[in-house]
């Protein structure tokens, strides 16, 4: 097991540093460069060439990525000179609600799935098996910014429940709970789709298995089976699944959060896109990157926990 | 356990074909695939050898009945079809003027000259989602044809030659799919001026990841059949066993994927547009369309944002469903091998 962590370990640290060098590389084959940005269309030469020369932008790429490595590494991501603010802090600010928008979205999602696909996966081919795969295939052909709208519409326009932006947020407890709410069902409902789909085959392919013939051979209840036995291994896959979904589901809260307005790492990119602000969209993808791997080391932990098949080899 | 279960039925026996309509005792999805892949594996062209066995339906016909059997992908067919002629062929019969922009008919609700209103540019609604869909179907084709030969060729090479060209390889599929896309394409957006060749590019980067994950899965197991040693005792090169020999045993599964990827791509680009990456007017793509509608929301222009947004949502329906079906003729297949 102890291998095992330590290589997975080494492989999230070598993913880590290869994105870090495309994001890298990315931003600096951008046309107009980091300088043009910052200066305007109107800047001398002289006045770039001497912001240049400031930045450390005229020293060789492997240099310049080092040296911004070895910042990033102390958490020093660098500064916007257009919101006047270390992005370390912006993003010490930002980021939180980010991430307890995603993980209320993940939680709620698998809370449903899990239950869901099992159901179905028992109910195989009957009709509310038909049902809830139907509607979860009309929930999967919605891009999340509709599927937003029309929950926006139902809940906020016809029955006026709850806000439809989330400008608001971080003033009050109470009214934090009610902007999360639109914003967190839309995320959730698109990821439900996937989950309940991978729990459902799963179950399906559990009960064919011969634990559960033994199980039943052995006098145990057809409940105790499904949520006994089929359960824990039905599990493990999704949990897998929950891991290399996070990039997704996070390119899915800049969507949710730029339709919200709410005011996390998504909209603070958004915002920054807009003007060119790079220290900002820099730290933000190498940021939110690096969250995504973490998330799917804990994945893998989870994963090797679940499953004594892993733990052991 | 799968050698214990009976053989399938065969497609004139007048059982059912699909494997969700077979009896509880048969199998699931998941083993269909896997328990004749296994039994057959000694057995080089098991197609011909079952032959001379059993009566056997002719391939294409077989995988033409299976898909029949399946009503809901031959409705899904049938609506792509009504789709494509409504994008493509609607504006030579629906004449309307797509390039001016008239602020006095901005945002007009249906009338007998509009028959879906105006665009917050006054132009025709209805003429504006023929030109928004050719653009949308024209990434979802392109986008699954390059992402399927890209990550087709990839996952090959992978899952053929194993080992540190393996681990190399799928290293850099791991790294890219830890990035969360979306974050780029706004990165992109503000940089450049995107034309339907770099969006159709930009979504390929990602959605071939996922093919040459599944290529290389199933590339690992056929490069231990038989007939790929017989091929490789032969002499032949790697590019021939790859493409002559292998490639053919995964098309079917390509094929699926291919299918759901326009899906996924459509889904895509219509999110990207939400973010501002998309063609360059007069050109429009419907997730352009129903992102005005959506900054009209609160104006109760119901006509720039349901009709668009249907048409995404039957459009990627249309082809999830699709290939399903083509999912249940592929492991046809694949269980009379």
């Amino acid at each position: 097991m102890t291998g095992y962590l330590v290589r997975r370990f080494l492989q999230a640290v070598l993913v880590t540093v290869i994105v870090s060098i495309i994001v890298f590389l990315l931003l600096h084959a951008l046309p107009g460069g980091l300088v043009r940005a910052q200066l305007g269309p109107r800047a001398t030469q002289a006045e770039v060439h001497n912001l240049q020369v400031q930045e450390g932008l005229t020293k060789p790429i492997p240099v310049q990525y080092l040296i911004w490595a070895w910042h990033a590494l102390q958490g020093n991501l660098g500064y916007s000179y257009k919101m006047n603010q270390s992005v370390g802090s912006l993003l010490a600010r930002f980021l939180p609600r980010t991430l307890l928008l995603v993980g209320s979205a993940m939680v709620l999602a698998v809370a449903i799935a899990i239950p869901m696909g099992l159901w179905q996966g028992k109910r195989r081919n009957r009709i509310d098996d038909h049902v809830l795969t139907g509607t979860m295939m009309a929930l999967y052909s919605m891009p999340s910014f509709l599927l937003g709208v029309v929950l926006i519409v139902l809940l906020n326009l016809d029955i006026r429940l709850f806000p439809s932006t989330a400008q608001n947020f971080g003033t009050s407890v109470p009214v934090d709970i009610a902007d999360l709410v639109l914003p967190v069902l839309t995320l959730c409902l698109g990821n439900v789709t996937y989950f309940s789909r991978y729990m459902r085959s799963a179950t399906i392919d559990n009960l064919l298995e011969d634990y559960v013939r033994a199980a039943y051979a052995k006098g145990a209840s057809s409940n105790r089976v499904l949520f006994h036995h089929v359960l824990r291994n039905s599990l493990t896959s999704t949990v897998t699944l929950l891991g290399l979904t996070l990039p997704y589901v996070l390119s899915g809260s800049l969507i949710i959060e730029a339709l919200f307005d709410f005011p996390g790492a998504g909209l603070l990119f958004w915002n920054a896109a807009q003007t060119r602000d790079y220290p900002i969209l820099l730290g933000v993808v190498l940021v939110v990157t690096v969250a995504t791997i973490i998330g799917n080391f804990a994945a893998d932990l989870a994963y090797s926990v679940l499953d004594p098949r892993v733990r052991y080899t | 356990m799968s050698e214990t279960l009976p053989p399938p039925p065969l497609s004139g026996s007048g059982e059912p074909l699909l494997p969700d309509h077979s009896p509880p005792a048969g199998e699931s999805n998941a083993t269909a695939v896997a328990a004749p892949a296994t039994s057959t594996a000694p057995a080089a062209e098991g197609v011909s050898q079952a032959g001379e066995m059993r009566p056997m339906t002719p391939p294409l016909r077989l995988a033409l009945s299976t898909f029949a059997e399946n009503k809901l992908a031959v409705a899904s067919a049938v609506v792509l079809l009504l789709i494509v002629a409504f994008c493509f062929a609607g504006p030579l019969i629906y004449h309307t003027n797509q390039t001016a922009s008239s602020l006095i008919t901005a945002n007009l609700p249906p009338r007998a000259q509009f028959p879906l209103g105006t665009t917050p540019n006054g132009r025709d609604e209805l003429g504006r989602l023929m030109v928004g869909g050719q653009s949308t179907l024209e990434v979802g084709f392109a986008v699954a044809i390059f992402a399927t030969a890209f990550g087709l060729v990839w996952g090959l090479v992978a899952g053929y030659f194993g080992g540190f060209a393996d681990a190399v390889l799928m290293r850099i599929v791991d790294a890219m799919l830890s990035i969360p896309f979306l974050f780029f394409v706004v990165l992109l957006a503000s940089l450049i001026t995107p034309n339907l060749i770099l969006i159709i590019l930009v979504i390929t980067s990602v959605s071939w990841l996922s093919t040459a994950r599944l290529v290389r899965g199933e590339a690992l197991s056929l490069r231990t059949r038989d007939y790929v040693h017989a091929a490789e005792a032969f002499g032949a090169r790697p590019p021939r066993i790859l493409f002559r020999h292998i490639t053919p045993n995964l098309l079917g599964v390509v094929v699926v994927n291919g299918t759901l990827k326009v899906a996924d791509s459509i889904l895509l680009f219509a999110s990207i547009g939400y973010l501002g990456l998309s063609v360059p007017p007069p050109a429009t793509s419907w997730g352009v369309i129903l992102t005005a509608g959506i900054n009209n929301l609160f104006d109760g222009y119901w006509w720039q944002l349901w009709p668009a947004g249907f048409l995404i949502v039957i459009t990627v329906l249309a082809f999830a469903v699709l290939g399903d079906g083509l999912r249940d003729v592929v492991e046809r297949r694949l269980q009379k091998r």
